[in-house]
């Protein structure tokens, strides 16, 4: 079986600087998949091209065996893939509760007539819509946010609002950019939790993350990356004990 | 053929050049506060009407020069100080509503004092024609031709020479940082309205001989100087007088060969046309967007 | 929650409706009549306006070209051509509207300062044409527009007419007709608002890149709303020609655009209420301060320059703010 996501031999230099150097790596589905190194190795980087935010200067992305390296980011969500973003992007002129079914934005027909004549169909998509919204609020732990305007809600509520707003338009794949930065231990053995019950129910999950404590557990497989390019790649066990890895961690 | 080609240049370069301190006024305020101000052509009419009235009281033409440049530049410090600076946290669209009701304050305050009449300013040295290759060349236009000339270079000189255009510069790249390092960032955005006020009067005086002027004068100066920042990219330096002198001669030019009905079209048009293929125009800085 | 919502929308249009029903008793003359039709129909096309501006977040400094676009096709399709009102408002409409999608693809694509100078030159191409083209518009002097009329049945502000046994003058006609058009003006655009459609417009002014993650095409969503704002201006453009009964190129100029957007920005962005305050607001201050002379400009440029320093969020949004927590006080000084 292929692999979800197949990266071969990326590239992305910004004005010479190559963020991105030369990385390989394929994601199984069901995995999940972790993505970690120092500051500035280019792990947002890589997340932004793989979303399709940033266009390759080198170098393939397949999702599904399909190669998406041109396709715009609306086009990749049509293909199932979602991501949070590590400067979360929430719309702030919405309520929690739009914002997560604005996820759903591809599951809901949107047809200008019976959207201008607020026809049946619309209410009752929209009805199925702000339940389906809800449901995953309450499921990310963030429920009692429903209609609060989302400039008034907290930074962790809103870390799991935007997780719920990528599941709310059901992907196989979702992108996580460290989830965890700016939770206390609390939100983050909740988010754990959250995390693997995602994995759980079968959706594939890439995760940059700075918290070695939470990528160590739950991983299936880690990325190293160090300066743009691939330092090391296996498991959390074998990423441990490898000495490269020690070396860039340790020796600075 | 050739003097008629010739013509058409002579007239777009100095109107162009007119332009072209125009944009510089918009790329100054733009650099330092990312504000556009729609006010930059009243400028330019406070500095011909207050030339020309003060001229008629009997002022000599350099002191009243003088006093025209330093009302503008006081009325580019007000402008910063009252209206600009209260809105810090405002909308891209309510600061360009703002400045334009400061333009509209302006101008009602210019149709008070001078009347809704045109003026006729003098040359500054001959009405004799210059005669080149069977073109006529106004002698004004070598006066608006010379002095913007020595305006730019004394804007470059300023911003790479002297500490306050050092400061300026510091500021439109990072304010937070610039005020870290002891930079005073309000005044810094007064001084860079200031001298934008200084560059659209001198532009509005030495070309009210050529155009003549009046109270309402400011609105089309204006954007058509919006429009050649624009053509050169916002906030470039370089970009602002490359785009005045372009838009000049190409309208000059479509007026010449081809329709003076359309010649305002042609502006506009232009704008369009290079922004659909540079969306940041000629020399405008190229923004990655980090998420 | 649902239902609330459902509720607030209509009770906004409730209270519209019956502030329009209330209104003819304060309206002592044809005049009032006359600006008050008006401000209906301007309101109707800033309500489209914020639909771009407000919930979308993209800028149009040169909307009065589409207004004057329809203005002008009805003027020329049932003045010179004969066609009839409505098929002539209606292929306006579809006219500019394919204009406006056709301009909107590239010129969408640029942001802030560069989209308001792109949307600027389009208002003033428009309103260049407008001037020029004598054999067709009359030029700068304008032109007349005949009375509006369905199935041979006119609308004329001169005419006499019965509606439901009631006598009725032509203006007052044309005040419950232009009320109507105000009514389901608003009432689509609340309908959008609330919406899939609705939601995909506001991402694009929340975060454009969370909208694209999440799978909305922004780029198809600024044309759309680009051109719904356009044919609500074409529709509004036509009515206004009708109602005028004569059109200068005044109606495409760079300062009716300016008119409009500061209407949307100065009643308050993303507010429909709001904005139809702020047409009211900026078509009333010239009547007022006509009493000022010279002092009008002035005071027009002032009172604009303060709102906006003192109310960046606009008239509407700031009121509602200042009452609320008014009354968040008494509750709260109630309660101890």
């Amino acid at each position: 079986m292929s692999a979800l996501v197949e990266v071969k031999g990326l590239d992305k230099a910004f004005g010479g600087v190559h963020a991105v150097e030369d990385v390989s790596f394929a994601v199984e589905a069901g995995q999940v998949f972790s993505v970690i190194g120092p500051n500035g190795a280019g792990k947002t980087t890589l997340f932004n091209l793989i979303t399709g935010l940033y266009t390759p200067t080198g170098g393939e992305i397949r999702l599904n065996g399909e190669s998406t390296t041109d396709l715009e980011p609306n086009e990749l969500a049509e293909r199932g893939m979602c991501r949070t973003f590590q400067q979360m992007q929430i719309c702030m002129n919405m309520t929690a509760i739009e914002n997560v079914m604005l996820g759903r934005h591809l599951k809901l027909k949107s047809n200008l007539f019976t959207t201008l004549f607020r026809l049946p169909a619309l209410r009752r998509d929209e009805a199925a819509a702000r339940a389906r919204a809800a449901e995953l609020m309450e499921y990310v732990g963030c429920g009692e946010y429903l209609e609060t305007e989302a400039s008034a809600m907290s930074y962790g509520a809103l870390k799991r609002l935007e997780i719920a707003r990528a599941l709310a338009a059901e992907p196989r794949i979702i992108l996580l950019d460290e989830p965890a930065a700016g939770l206390n231990a609390t939100e983050t053995a909740a988010l754990e939790q959250l995390i693997r019950k995602i994995a759980d129910e079968g959706t594939t999950v890439m995760l940059v993350e700075h918290d070695m404590k939470l990528v160590m557990g739950i991983s299936d497989r880690l990325l190293v990356l160090n300066y743009g390019r691939v330092l090391a790649e296996g498991t959390p066990a074998e990423i441990r004990q490898n000495p490269d890895v020690i070396a860039a961690y340790l020796g600075g | 053929m050739f003097s008629e080609f010739l013509q058409y240049l002579f007239t777009g370069v100095t109107i162009g050049a007119t332009y072209a301190l125009i944009a510089l006024g918009f790329t100054l305020i733009y650099n330092a506060s990312h504000v556009i101000n729609f006010a930059q052509g009243e400028f330019l009419m406070i500095g011909g009407m207050a030339t020309v009235s003060l001229t008629a009281m009997g002022v000599p033409m350099i002191l009243a020069v003088v006093l025209a440049v330093v009302l503008a530049g006081i009325l580019g410090i007000l402008l910063q100080r009252f209206a600009i600076a209260p809105a810090k946290q405002a909308d891209v669209v309510t600061l360009i509503i703002i400045t334009i009701g400061a333009s509209i304050f302006i101008r009602g305050i210019a149709q008070i004092v001078w009347g809704k009449e045109y003026h006729v300013m003098q040359n500054f040295t001959s009405d004799e024609p210059i005669q080149v290759f069977g073109a006529v060349l106004n002698s004004q236009s070598l006066w608006v031709l010379g002095i913007g000339a020595v305006l730019v270079v004394a804007l470059v000189l300023f911003f790479t020479r002297t500490l306050i255009g050092k400061a300026i510069l510091a500021t439109s790249m990072n304010k937070e940082a610039a005020r870290l390092v002891g930079i005073r960032t309000q005044m810094v955005l007064m001084l860079a309205f200031m001298v934008s006020a200084l560059l659209g009067s001198v532009a509005g005086i030495v070309v009210a001989p050529i155009t003549f002027t009046s109270y309402d004068i400011g609105i089309i100066l204006g954007l058509k100087g919006f429009v050649a920042a624009a053509i050169g990219g916002l906030g470039s330096g370089l970009g602002a007088v490359v785009g005045g002198l372009l838009l000049g001669v190409v309208e000059a030019m479509s007026a010449g060969y081809l329709s003076s009905d359309y010649k305002d079209a042609v502006a506009f048009s232009m704008i369009l046309l290079v922004l659909f293929f540079l969306p940041r125009g000629l020399f405008g800085a190229k923004v990655v967007e980090r998420v | 929650m649902l239902n609330r919502l459902m509720q607030s929308r209509l009770r906004g249009v409730m209270v519209l409706a019956l502030i329009l029903i209330i209104l003819p008793a304060f309206l002592g003359n044809p005049f009032h009549y006359e600006l008050v039709t008006q401000m209906a129909i301007i309101a109707a096309t800033v309500v489209g306006l914020n639909l771009l501006v407000g919930y979308a977040g993209q800028i149009s400094l040169g909307h009065a070209g589409f207004f004057g676009l329809g203005a002008y096709f009805t003027g020329i399709a049932t003045g010179t051509y004969g066609w009839p009102s409505v098929p002539a408002l209606l292929v306006g409409a579809v006219v500019v509207g394919i204009i406006a999608w056709v301009v909107g693809r590239p010129i969408l694509r640029l942001k802030g300062h560069y989209l308001s100078m792109a949307t600027l030159a389009v208002g003033f191409i428009i309103a260049i044409i407008l001037n020029n083209e004598r054999a067709l518009t009359g030029g700068p002097d304008g032109m007349p527009v005949p009375a509006f009329e369905v199935f041979g049945w006119e609308l004329s502000t001169f005419g006499q007419y019965s509606l439901f046994g009631l006598q009725i003058e032509g203006f007052q006609a044309w005040y419950i007709f232009a009320s109507v058009v105000l009514l389901v003006a608003v009432w689509f655009a609340l309908n959008l608002i609330e919406s899939p459609i609705g939601r995909a417009l506001r991402s694009v002014h929340g975060s454009e890149v969370a909208a694209r993650v999440v799978g909305v095409n922004t780029a198809k969503y600024k044309s759309l709303v680009f051109v719904i704002s356009a044919v609500y201006a074409s529709l509004m453009g036509s009515l206004y020609a009708h109602f005028q009964g004569f059109i200068t190129p005044a109606v495409a100029s760079f300062e009716f655009s300016i008119l409009f957007i500061t209407m949307v920005v100065l009643g308050g962005m993303g507010s429909t209420f709001g904005v139809i305050l702020g047409a009211v607001v900026l078509k009333l201050l010239p009547q007022v301060l006509a009493d000022f002379q010279e002092l009008e400009t002035v005071m027009f440029g002032l009172i604009l320059m303060l709102t906006m320093i003192f109310m960046p969020k606009g008239l509407l949004p700031t009121l509602t703010a200042v009452v609320s927590t008014k009354l968040g006080k008494k509750k709260a000084g109630g309660a101890a």
